[in-house]
């Protein structure tokens, strides 16, 4: 609802760029048999969907590989976990804050996991709810420092991230935990074909979107990261929204954790290591800004799409892992920059 | 003292004290100047000229377009259209950089200082003279101090500028312009946020400036500096040039240039009738003995239903720091507020809020409003946690009840999804008392509610006002505007050094006796004191005087 708002504002902008920047952006993906006026007005009005396209055409062009529904499932599954603690991130960064420990809880709650249903010996159904319990309660840590102790976010979430890592080499003594096979088939696919880190995703996504337009604590974010007095003395409860708004960050993130401890059948102590900065980039290309106020989970949604259809293809070009990170810092760079201009236009 | 680099002859400073007499040479001149924005054609038309030596006063009302020259003569934007002319040569002011070049320095509303820094870095911010590559803050330091005196202001040149208040922080400003050698100076509101006491200490620097040749450009609303300090006034309206008058100029011929009709009806209020009624209902607001260490003390009134009750008082006299307190947004230390009979938690504003009071804060932008946010999302703001279930916030109601109350308040907008930071500043105040209005709120805290917003728009919100206490409302109004106070209130309680210092009925509330209680020598003589305030605090607090209220 409200984020079509956004949109709305954006209209007047958007038609002049149209005569500007239109061609490069717009034409391509409709091909020659000329853009439906639909798809190309939301091609226009968010500079993410068209990097998207402009990137998925590029990689169809280059490799024969990329557009199989194989490799294009494979993407989806990569795109997992980054998305994920990108959604939770959302909320923080909406609200006008960031969470930097969202990799380490991650971590953390997968070595919770693989703790308690192997050495502690708990169903796997019960380890799972203490998994998600371990991320919402690092959570609700950072939030009670940034609303109550008055932390600023970097540092809270710094300080968490920190101690997130440090308590997942503490319970795994520094090694892999193997799961329990029961666990592992998360990591594996629905009648054969649908990866079920897929499935996770779009839940998440779904739930994303749903607390962000419709809840009372969605709507708070908006207002807190727009302007924080204002939301205040509109009688916003803004400190218990924060407290919220990272517990539902460490519990996504806690969530991209079982998904990746899945997929690799074990949980490890250095997993989802500088996770949280693919995440706050798929944010920010995802058209959030920074300073709050401004952002949607489908925006997000396509900002991690981007990272990981250019790590897909770019292993398909065999380009140097060394010469993937480059590539991927410009094409974040150049995301968010033309995002600027074409909201500036 | 010296300042680095002049770049280009004489230095105002070294000049005889010249004569403020013809041969006034012509400093700045634009024609036809034309700009439009997406939707809106800011300027269409503008010619003015600028000579040195003379105070020269733009005029208009709330968008008739005098930011907008501002910014272009200052490099902000550029026009689509005309031409300027400097020293009689067309010049290109493209940027912050070619203003500077063209000696043109521009004080905005909002300062551009850097809170953190001393006075003499930000006087010489991205210019610090340098020895051997490094700052030579010494000699900074000194050339600080010179341009300091030279103003007329005794602050060190080392002081912070967070430190400094707002008539300090605009000396700051100044000396910063007379730094870069400044041939034109434009002043945006200067006097918007003083005392009495600095706005005299500021129009004698400005007369200073003036005798030493500069050129300046003055914005104000207060029609009664224009003869007091202006030479001359070009008025703007809908973004053209429509006249330009000796500063003698009759008050009500300029206002009739400036709004294009005459505003007969500005204070709507038929005082007295409802006050009549409310004397005999009940309290909605009941506030005593409220005090707060450093701030105000001892604070009591009532507020009944249908009454309008003004608070008036001098910037600084705590009248802001009441309301925020009364409303819960700030503690108290001792003292109680009651509304309808029930005692509000100190510092709590869900309490209030579910009390039914509400402040409409005096920082519009600030602490008022999402900008990036839509219209709807704005409205529904204080009714947010009401219209949710299970925490699911009921959108199609609050889209429902958003739309009622903009019908209701004529907020004119694209639709409820326009942003709001696209709104106008009289549309945005509508807004946010709309929101209170959503809630059902009874007492109503409106500081400075009239702010920055148009002539037209201003009257909207007075009606608004009596729409309000007519249905029962109750409505506490702080503002800096005297007339607006004696027009709008049943009632006027006037604060001073934290205190309430009087209460006048609307009937013998008349700006000399406000202002009287508000400078404090209410109870004294009068003899010694009240020449100094007294005389020049009207025009602080004065915008428009009697003649043009209409009654």
């Amino acid at each position: 609802m409200a984020t079509d708002i956004h949109n709305g504002s954006g209209t007047g902008p958007g038609q002049g760029h149209r005569v500007g920047k239109g061609p490069s952006g717009g034409r391509r993906p409709g091909g020659p048999g000329g853009a439906q006026p639909v798809l190309r007005k939301l091609l226009l009005e968010n500079g993410a969907l068209s990097a998207l396209a402009v990137l998925v055409v590029a990689m169809t062009v280059m490799s024969t590989d990329f557009l199989s529904t194989q490799n294009l499932l494979n993407v989806g599954v990569q795109a997992a976990v980054t998305a994920i603690l990108a959604f939770g991130v959302t909320f923080v960064i909406v609200a006008g804050g960031i969470d930097l420990s969202v990799g380490s809880v991650a971590a953390f709650s997968a070595i919770m996991l693989g703790y308690l249903s192997t050495t502690g010996g708990l169903p796997v159904w019960l380890a799972v709810l203490l998994a998600l319990g371990t991320g919402l309660a690092c959570g609700l840590v950072s939030g009670g420092l940034v609303a109550y102790g008055k932390l600023p976010p970097f540092i809270a979430t710094l300080a968490m991230l920190s101690v997130g890592r440090g308590l997942s080499l503490v319970f795994s003594d520094g090694t892999p935990i193997a799961l329990p096979s029961s666990v592992a088939t998360i990591g594996e696919t629905l009648g054969g074909w649908l990866p079920v880190p897929l499935l996770v995703l779009l839940v998440m996504g779904g739930i994303t979107s749903l607390v962000l337009a419709r809840t009372y604590s969605g709507r708070s974010m908006y207002a807190i990261g727009g302007n924080e007095e204002a939301a205040r003395l509109s009688g916003i409860r803004v400190r218990r929204q924060k407290l919220v708004i990272y517990a539902l960050s460490g519990t996504f993130a806690a969530v991209a954790g079982i998904v990746l401890a899945s997929r690799l059948a074990s949980a490890q102590p250095q997993a989802a290591m500088g996770y949280e900065l693919d995440a706050i980039a798929a944010v920010v290309i995802g058209g959030a800004s920074l300073s709050g106020g401004v952002g949607k989970a489908s925006g997000t949604l396509i900002g991690a799409l981007i990272l990981a259809v250019l790590r897909n293809g770019l292993n398909l070009l065999q380009v140097s892992i060394f010469w993937q990170q480059v590539v991927i810092g410009a094409v974040i760079a150049l995301a968010v920059l033309l995002d600027t201009l074409r909201r500036r236009a | 003292m010296s300042t680095p680099d002049p770049p280009h002859t004489p230095r105002p400073g070294d000049l005889p004290p010249e004569r403020r007499q013809p041969p006034a040479r012509e400093l700045l001149r634009t024609q036809g100047i034309r700009k439009t924005f997406p939707n809106v054609v800011a300027l269409d038309g503008v010619d003015f000229e600028l000579r040195s030596g003379e105070v020269h006063v733009l005029l208009g009302e709330n968008g008739a377009g005098k930011s907008t020259l501002i910014k272009i003569l200052s490099g902000v934007h550029r026009a689509d259209a005309g031409q300027v002319f400097r020293d009689g040569r067309p010049a290109r002011i493209h940027s912050a950089n070619d203003a500077e070049r063209y000696g043109i320095a521009t004080m905005h509303q909002e300062f551009n200082l850097v809170p953190h820094l001393s006075v003499a870095e930000n006087i010489f911010l991205g210019r610090q003279p340098r020895r051997f590559g490094l700052l030579d803050r010494k000699r900074m330091e000194s050339d600080a101090a010179g341009l300091l005196a030279r103003v007329g202001v005794d602050i060190s040149p080392r002081t912070p500028v967070h430190r400094l208040g707002i008539a300090r922080s605009q000396m700051v400003e100044i000396a910063k312009a007379l730094s870069l050698d400044a041939r034109i100076l434009i002043m945006d509101e200067p006097t918007a946020a003083l005392t009495a006491d600095e706005v005299r200490r500021l129009f004698a620097l400005v007369r200073r400036l003036r005798d030493e040749g500069v050129g300046i450009v003055f914005i104000t609303h207060h029609l009664e500096e224009i003869a007091e300090l202006g030479d001359r006034v070009t008025v703007l309206r809908d973004g053209r040039s429509v006249g330009q008058a000796p500063a003698g100029t009759p008050r009500d011929e300029l206002v009739r240039m400036m709004v294009g009709r005459s505003i007969e009806q500005q204070y709507p209020r038929q005082t007295g009738r409802d006050g009549e009624q409310a004397r005999t209902a009940t309290p909605l607001l009941r506030v005593s003995g409220l005090s707060r260490a450093g701030a105000f003390s001892d604070i009591g009134f009532e507020l009944r239903a249908g009454e309008v009750v003004g608070l008036a008082g001098l910037v600084g006299a705590g009248r802001t720091e009441v309301a925020r307190a009364v409303f819960g947004a700030d503690p108290y230390d001792t003292g109680t507020v009651e509304v309808q009979g029930r005692r509000l938690r100190r510092h709590d504003i869900n309490a209030s809020l579910a009390a039914g009071i509400g402040l409409v804060p005096e920082d519009r932008k600030g602490q008022g409003l999402l900008l990036d946010s839509s219209v709807q999302d704005n409205l529904g703001l204080v009714t947010l946690g009401r219209a949710s279930r299970g925490g699911i916030v009921d959108l199609a109601g609050q889209q429902k009840s958003a739309a009622r109350i903009a019908e209701r308040l004529g907020v004119r907008m694209a639709g409820l999804g326009q942003r709001m930071g696209t709104l106008s500043g009289g549309n945005q105040q509508k807004v946010v008392i709309g929101k209170w209005l959503l809630a059902q709120s009874r007492v109503l805290i409106l500081d400075e509610p009239t702010r920055g917003i148009d002539v037209g728009a201003k009257v909207e919100i007075y009606e608004l006002i009596n729409e309000l206490t007519a249905s029962g409302h109750a409505v506490l109004m702080i503002s800096s505007d005297l007339p607006e106070v004696l027009g709008m209130s049943d009632r006027v309680l006037v604060m001073a050094q934290g205190r309430i210092a009087g209460e006048l009925p609307a009937g013998d509330a008349t700006q000399d006796a406000v202002m009287a209680l508000a400078v404090g020598t209410a109870h004294r003589d009068g003899g010694a004191t009240a020449a100094g305030p007294a005389a020049t605090a009207p025009v602080h607090m004065t915008k428009n005087r009697e003649g043009l209220r209409g009654h």
